[in-house]
């Protein structure tokens, strides 16, 4: 098997991934486009009628810069945790890099992730937000948020064969992160002495990114990006070393 | 109760004969070789929770492991036809899934030379949702064919197939044989040098069965290496010049297919008496 093989093994199984998903759903990829849509209306009702803030303008959108991010992180985790489990006549039967695996699982979201995006940038433009250069710096913000789910998912996608009680783990994670990620609310109110944690973590730096970009009009912070990169790298070689100490067994336990 | 011991001293040390009729140059090179290979599972971290390795860990239960093979040394050379027998449970499975490169053994040494190809179930990796065409590309890059290859050899898989139109309509709609047969129309048109078939050709009609019969005769014609694995000792004794006969993980006997499927019908014969 040559590389050029692994690369349209890994295209086919994306491509299963979403025709199953899209033919059984009626309204197709309008499900993807509710889910950050209903979440922003919610939030924006919660923030700008009970907790009425005063720091935030265009609450909306600024939820949205949040929401995008953090969902294609949270679906993408969620469904490639169990990826090899879930893939378990593959596994048994058939031989091919396992790798090929979650990284399909996760690639096959971002199909929702870039509907998602497109939904983002119309309200970014809508809310009289105007494109500018920095722009630039959105594939690559996004681009390291995937490496970095990548790597996690390799890992816990073959932690969860051994140890099936993964999947609650990264659930419950989802659910404290919602919280931890500043999704509803921005940096400056975060006091000074726990911005390093927020920086560290890759999906909360994304968001930070994402909103000096679009809201701000300016590039982020390099020391922000250089910590996203270097825990974006860092997680997709660790998952890698990971998948490749534990997938020898893989099919005795699936 | 099988006399194992009695059955293993008539076996000479390997190099096992060479009986087959006709073949006069001794097996040229071999494709597969297993060496005081074992395998073995564990029975209470089968389940993979965190519970049972805490028994593991606070109860100091020990982790109770059998052997699905033990200690199996065997030589496969190119161009031979193995056939692999022996009562559930003997550990055939364990040595085909080990030979195709899907699992590892636990102690021993293995070398496998070649492309193989396992038929392990047929259609592993079909999704009942998506079209037979659409699971042809799933299914052969699963298998290892590039783009081109599928391309190149896909009206011929439809045409083994003997799918015909069903082929755009997605798999839920078609029957266990058609699956079956779209399953086998793709695994031989991926030209392996090993082919490692287990309990599948009993499938689909008889002119499918037929037609799949001549496959693999070809496929041996070539010069191809052959590993199967049935309960249909007839079609075994029809493919295989070879047979192995396993029984709790371990080798029984190993020589010409036909004496070794004859001793291992007449054991299960005897023990259906007792």
């Amino acid at each position: 098997m040559r590389l050029d093989s692994y690369g349209f093994l890994l295209a086919n199984l994306v491509l299963r991934d979403f025709r199953v998903r899209y033919r059984n759903m009626s309204l197709g990829i309008f499900w993807s486009l509710v889910n950050p849509l209903v979440m922003m209306a919610t939030l924006t009702f919660i923030f700008t009628r009970i907790f009425p803030n005063n720091i935030v303008p265009d609450f909306a959108v600024f939820v949205l810069c949040a929401l995008v991010p953090f969902n294609f992180y949270s679906l993408a985790a969620a469904i490639g945790t169990t990826s090899i489990v879930d893939n378990h006549p593959l596994v048994k039967r058939v031989k091919f890099p396992r790798e090929i695996i979650p990284l399909a699982s996760v690639l096959s979201n971002c199909l929702h992730f870039l509907i998602q995006i497109g939904l983002l940038i119309a309200f970014v433009l809508a809310f009289g937000y105007p494109v500018n250069r920095y722009w630039l710096w959105l594939p690559v913000v996004w681009g390291l948020e995937v490496i970095f789910v990548c790597g996690l998912t390799l890992a816990t996608s073959a932690l969860d064969v051994y140890i099936r009680d993964m999947r609650y783990l990264i659930e419950s994670s989802n659910l404290v992160l919602f919280w931890l990620v500043p999704i509803f609310y921005p940096l400056s109110i975060i006091p000074q002495e726990y911005h390093l944690i927020y920086q560290l973590n890759p999906i909360a730096a994304v968001v930070l990114a994402c909103r000096n970009i679009l809201l701000e009009a300016k590039a982020p912070p390099t020391s922000l990006l250089i910590k996203l990169t270097a825990v974006s790298i860092f997680f997709s070689v660790l998952g890698f070393v990971i998948f490749a100490k534990l997938k020898r067994r893989f099919a005795d336990l699936v | 109760m099988l006399n194992h011991s009695r059955v293993r001293e008539t076996i000479p040390e390997a190099p096992y004969p060479d009986t087959r009729c006709g073949l006069s140059e001794r097996i040229s090179e071999p494709v597969i070789q297993f060496q005081n290979v074992s395998k073995t599972y564990s029975r209470n971290l089968g389940r993979s929770f965190l519970r049972s390795y805490l028994a593991v860990w606070l109860r100091r239960v020990h982790a109770d492991t059998f052997y699905a093979l033990k200690n199996v040394s065997l030589t496969v050379g190119r161009g031979e036809s193995l056939a692999v027998i022996g009562p559930n449970g003997a550990g055939k499975s364990t040595l085909l899934s080990l030979a195709a490169g899907i699992s590892y053994p636990d102690q021993g040494t293995l070398s496998v030379r070649g492309r193989v190809i396992a038929l392990l179930e047929l259609g592993s990796g079909f999704h009942p949702d998506l079209t037979g065409a659409e699971n042809i590309f799933l299914n052969a890059s699963l298998l290892g064919l590039s783009r081109k290859k599928v391309l190149e050899r896909f009206d011929e898989i439809v045409e083994f197939s003997g799918i015909g139109d069903f082929i755009d309509e997605p798999l839920r709609t078609y029957s266990t044989g058609m699956v079956v047969r779209l399953g086998f129309s793709v695994a031989v048109n991926v030209e392996p040098d090993i082919l490692v078939i287990d309990e599948v050709l009993a499938v689909g009609d008889q002119d499918f069965q037929a037609k799949c019969m001549d496959r693999i005769r070809q496929f041996k014609q070539a010069g191809k290496t052959l590993v199967c694995v049935s309960h249909a000792t007839g079609i075994l004794e029809q493919l295989c010049d070879r047979a192995l006969w396993l029984d709790q993980g371990e080798t029984v006997m190993d020589g010409n297919a036909g004496e070794v499927i004859q001793a291992y019908t007449n054991s299960q014969i005897r023990l259906v008496h007792q």
